[in-house]
């Protein structure tokens, strides 16, 4: 029993998780967004979709590496709360700067590869978000279920990608996430190849 | 019992510790100068434009704080709140500009020099970003064209290349820029020579506060921002096309002309649309930025595609 396992984790880690969505509105309702909120959001919501992300794949990590094996609780949860903040920056790019001009939409989902990028990762994060439940999980069976899951990987690295090639020339924080991917990757890869270090044998 | 937390001085008013200890010349004169070398918020210095322009636009100005805090100057950070914050650090005064090239005069102007040069005139402009945002601004200056004309261009001069200030130690920010500095801009001899290219000196009423491209900037409004160089230190007329910065970083995506076209997108992003800041929609844009009646002749015969 640890802390990770008590009841009221989860409802700690979901308020956490639901902060950068209130400090937005707050800040929204305040007019304290700057000069140009609409940015502002698009910005604040995919930096959150990535940092989701991220989380969510160091959850396993973690898990070994301290010896926690009640942070798998929050996976889904963590997971879940990226699509949620992929589908905010979505809704913010069609509506606030597309206003549902969905032929236009599709134009750049063709044409520009950011927004190509950025839009895999997202279509990708649809059926893992539709398969997160307990009743997909037993009607996939654990094996086929986990290898649907693996698409995550895609989806991160679609959205650092996204953001990579959005970046006009200062590309220091797309760069800062590609290197977290990486080491993420390393990670499961070292993993995959059955490559076991010292360190981790222990665990 | 409720103890309360003494409310205590705020960071803004505090002095800092090199204007305290130059506390003496700081009384004795140059102020505002010192101030904003010292990175305190000076009463900014007034500028006296009585000539109002038949150039400015009626469309409603964008806010002060708007113009002054969203900004693009890679030398004080890339994030659009980074250069209000970082930019005190520049040292405006003293100021000289260096022209030189192909002309028969190269002198060194003091920007003082400068600004006393002609009648300061208000011209609202509209300013479109590449980044598909615009901005309406009472700028204060006058036409480029004055000053450049003191040096008299030979008949080789075609071009007239322009460059910025880069100090690292004013500029700790701009390693990080991802650009090659000292930032560079070029126009043709005849845009530079246009009426409506604006050497700028202030905007709403005073001095360009620093993270505008303090103490002397161009405003050539029917391109996009970026060729607006600010903080210029060094004017060259040349022969040939010189180097621009953003057109060597990407050169698939900014042009050395860089007419405002929504009918050429950015590679990466459409340039058919934009926002106003502080307005909800999107505007169309116009070609030209809407300059077209006044520039658009600079252009006859040339291929806005391909020379974009």
């Amino acid at each position: 029993m640890t802390i990770f396992s008590s009841k009221w984790s989860k409802v700690a880690v979901f308020s956490l998780s639901a902060c950068p969505l209130l400090l937005l509105a707050w800040r929204g309702l305040r007019q304290d967004l700057g000069a140009n909120p609409i940015e502002f959001i698009t910005h604040a919501t995919g930096d959150w979709t990535l940092r989701f992300l991220l989380i969510t794949l160091s959850i396993t990590p973690l898990r070994k590496l301290l010896n926690q094996p009640a942070l798998v609780r929050f996976r889904r949860m963590l997971g879940l709360f990226a699509f949620f903040y992929g589908t905010l920056h979505l809704i913010t790019y069609a509506w606030l700067d597309k206003f549902f001009d969905f032929a236009d939409v599709w134009k750049d989902i063709v044409k520009r590869p950011f927004i190509t990028a950025g839009f895999a990762g997202f279509v990708l994060m649809v059926p893992l978000a539709v398969t997160s439940t307990a009743s997909w999980i037993r009607r996939l069976g654990g094996r086929r279920w986990r290898l649907l899951h693996r698409l995550i990987y895609a989806c991160a690295v679609a959205g650092v990608v996204h953001y990579y090639w959005l970046v006009k020339s200062d590309v220091r924080m797309p760069l800062l996430y590609a290197g977290a991917l990486v080491l993420l990757l390393l990670y499961r890869f070292g993993g995959w190849v059955g490559f076991s270090y010292p360190m981790w044998r222990r665990l | 019992m409720i103890i309360r937390r003494s409310p205590g001085i705020p960071y803004s008013q505090v002095t800092p510790k090199n204007v305290y200890l130059n506390r003496r010349r700081f009384l004795a004169g140059g102020a505002a100068a010192l101030g904003m070398a010292a990175g305190i918020a000076p009463a900014a210095v007034k500028l006296n434009a009585t000539v109002k322009s038949p150039f400015s636009t009626s469309e409603k100005q964008n806010s002060y704080q708007d113009v002054t805090h969203y900004n693009n100057f890679y030398e004080f950070g890339t994030s659009k709140d980074q250069p209000a914050k970082l930019a005190s650090t520049l040292r405006t005064s003293p100021w000289t500009i260096s022209i030189e090239g192909e002309v028969s005069k190269p002198r060194v102007f003091d920007v003082d020099a400068v600004m006393r040069m002609a009648p300061l005139e208000e011209r609202i402009y509209r300013l479109r970003c590449v980044e598909a945002w615009s901005i309406v601004v009472p700028w204060i200056g006058f036409s480029l064209s004055t000053l450049l004309k003191q040096v008299e261009p030979t008949s080789k001069a075609k071009f007239v290349a322009f460059e910025s200030l880069y100090d690292p130690k004013q500029m700790p920010a701009g390693k990080y820029a991802g650009i090659p500095l000292p930032y560079q801009e070029g126009l043709r001899l005849d845009e530079a020579m246009h009426p409506l290219a604006l050497l700028c000196v202030g905007l709403y009423g005073e001095v360009l506060p620093n993270q505008n491209g303090a103490p002397v900037r161009l405003v050539v409004p029917w391109k996009y921002g970026f060729k607006s160089i600010k903080s210029i230190v060094k004017i060259r007329f040349t022969e040939k096309q010189p180097p621009a910065t953003w057109n060597l970083s990407a050169p698939s995506e900014y042009g050395f002309y860089s007419n405002v076209n929504p009918e050429v997108d950015h590679p990466r992003w459409s340039q058919a649309k934009e926002r106003r800041l502080g307005e909800f929609g999107k505007r169309n844009t116009l070609k030209f930025n809407g300059y077209g009646d006044q520039v658009a002749s600079l252009y006859s015969g040339l291929d806005l595609r391909k020379s974009f």
